[in-house]
């Protein structure tokens, strides 16, 4: 009798563990999928303000035509692969990103498209939206680090595998430029 | 705390449970007060204004990104204090109904990197819980400071007009004993529990520094911020000793404040600085590192629980002031356009260029301009 309550009380006991488990991968799968909405919000607000840039732009850069023709083309390609993978999509959203960087850059030949304040708002706007979707990537991606970890250690594993639970796809940026971003060393 | 209200009850009415009941009831009454409406007292006791989206683009830029990148659920409201003072703190008790405020010196000091190391910092506090923590210690200490303080009055008083529970009752010596026992507990348990107070303060900021660095992945914003912040003696006029926890610096520090001393709620801002610029990447684990080699060894600061593996690359470092950015005082006209649209000041730009204020009470429909004698529709 006495080994019967022994095996009932280790089975109850090992539930209860599985079940911790996996509310806790199921925590920390729905925080990378939120993660990913951040990601897709911040995105779509781009394509909202470039057309408007873009229309405020051309009337003072009349010698520009190539570098507006550039980021309206990159922003209508990143939002065709929108629905693609999160690789295919990190490449279109990069280019998207150095277009307009170049963009940006060439702003500083216009003092009087600078002082434009429904420009500077734009510009503004624009900036941050470039910084949310960084943070927001750099949110996903340490999220989709943590539940991949999950994932894969013991003993979290072991119940990843039986109730299938799969490793997710980081957010990787494929842009040559920032990818090799200078070292710095404080020696 | 416990220990005060045993031997105020033992003392005073012979019983301790008695004792025990008020500091409890003293402390469940403030903790109440202070958990659902502590957030509130604080921002109408700095006089803070909240602001929209639009009354300043920038800050509501840089607390979104800050959100984002911390995983807050919500928005957190955003205030501006009319002060010079250059500060800022957060303050709700969870992180679904939080608040930062920052005062107008502040904001109009501060480039967007730095702005966004003092708002990760503060974003932080929030996130780390830390100020439920800290007011609920605070509260506790005020308890212990209200209980010590009646408790020895009205000792010394009991023990003047000639201490008659020792005459009451027999037992003279054993109440002796009491007596000092007691009254030593009363003059060093506020003492001790500030103290102790000050020592979790500490560490909480390095730990929200720890966490800006991590969050923006650029620590040398915050650490110029800080050290912009440093420059500056100016002492906020709302602040109090139970508030001063929750700012980004002590808001009561003084030139040459000495760099170990034991009775501040932040470190040394010249030794933030120092362990921010020597971390070699973004983790706790680097800052952790560098606090070690400021201190040269000794123990770390960041909880063990908090130190992941992986390395986390910094930010490249950013040239000094970015040229597409507001300098110092266009930012200043910025902040000071929107302090008087907070107070309900209507503004009209004169041809010539003059700016006209127009106070909220101002009844007439015309207002001619000082400068040029135009007159202007209000």
């Amino acid at each position: 009798m006495e080994a019967v309550y022994i095996i009932i009380v280790i089975v109850v006991v090992l539930l209860i563990i599985f079940l911790a488990i996996y509310n806790g991968l199921v925590r920390r799968r729905n925080q990378v999928k939120n993660a990913w909405a951040q990601i897709d919000v911040q995105l779509k607000r781009r394509y909202d303000l470039i057309p408007n840039l873009v229309e405020t732009a051309k009337g003072y850069m009349k010698h520009e035509r190539e570098t507006l023709e550039a980021v309206t083309n990159a922003r209508n390609l990143a939002q065709q692969v929108a629905s693609a993978g999160a690789g295919e999509r990190a490449k279109a959203e990069g280019e998207l990103s150095s277009a307009l960087s170049r963009l940006l850059a060439v702003v500083e030949n216009y003092p009087d498209l600078k002082a434009n304040q429904n420009f500077l708002a734009l510009q503004e706007e624009l900036t941050s939206t470039e910084n949310k979707i960084s943070f927001s990537r750099q949110f996903y991606n340490d999220s989709v680090l943590r539940y991949n970890n999950q994932t894969q250690m013991f003993p979290s594993n072991i119940v990843a595998n039986i109730s299938g639970f799969k490793a997710s796809e980081f957010f990787e940026v494929t842009l040559a430029a920032e990818r090799e971003a200078p070292k710095v060393s404080f020696t | 705390m416990i220990l005060i209200g045993y031997f105020l009850g033992l003392y005073f009415f012979d019983n301790a449970v008695a004792g025990l009941i008020i500091a409890i009831l003293v402390w469940t009454v403030l903790s109440l007060i202070g958990y659902f409406q502590g957030d509130s007292i604080l921002l109408s006791m700095s006089r803070a204004k909240k602001i929209k989206p639009d009354d300043h683009p920038r800050l509501y830029n840089v607390v979104e990104e800050m959100k984002i990148a911390s995983g807050l659920e919500k928005m957190p409201d955003i205030y501006i204090i009319d002060d010079p003072a250059l500060n800022a703190f957060a303050t709700g008790r969870d992180p679904k109904r939080a608040s930062v405020a920052i005062t107008s010196g502040l904001l109009q000091k501060l480039n967007r990197d730095e702005l966004q190391g003092v708002i990760a910092h503060e974003i932080s506090h929030v996130k780390n819980r830390d100020v439920l923590l800290m007011s609920m210690c605070s509260i506790l200490l005020g308890t212990i400071v209200i209980l010590a303080w009646y408790g020895s009055r009205l000792a010394f008083f009991g023990a003047m007009t000639g201490g008659r529970r020792s005459s009451s009752r027999g037992g003279g010596q054993g109440n002796m004993i009491i007596l000092v026992v007691s009254l030593v507990f009363m003059i060093l348990a506020p003492i001790m529990a500030q103290l102790i107070y000050f020592a979790i303060s500490r560490k909480r900021e390095y730990l929200a520094d720890a966490s800006a660095a991590l969050y923006t992945r650029y620590p040398e914003g915050l650490a110029s911020a800080l050290e912009k912040l440093g420059s500056s003696t100016g002492q906020l006029k709302s602040a109090n000793q139970a508030t001063a926890p929750m700012y980004i610096v002590n808001p009561f520090r003084k030139k040459g404040m000495k760099a170990s001393d034991l009775s501040s709620t932040h470190p040394p801002i010249s030794e933030r600085i120092r362990i921010l610029r020597a971390m070699a990447g973004a983790s706790f684990n680097d800052y952790d590192q560098a606090y070690r080699q400021v201190h040269r060894g000794g123990r770390g600061v960041i909880p063990a629980a908090g130190i992941a593996a992986g390395a986390v690359p910094l930010a490249t470092i950013k040239p000094e002031g970015e040229a597409r950015e507001p300098n110092e005082i266009q930012r200043a006209r910025e902040t000071s356009d929107v302090m008087w649209r907070l107070s309900n000041y209507t503004t009209i730009t004169c041809d010539c260029g003059a700016k006209l204020r127009v106070p909220p009470n101002f009844k007439e429909p015309q207002i001619q301009c000082p400068h040029c004698g135009r007159t202007h529709q209000v």
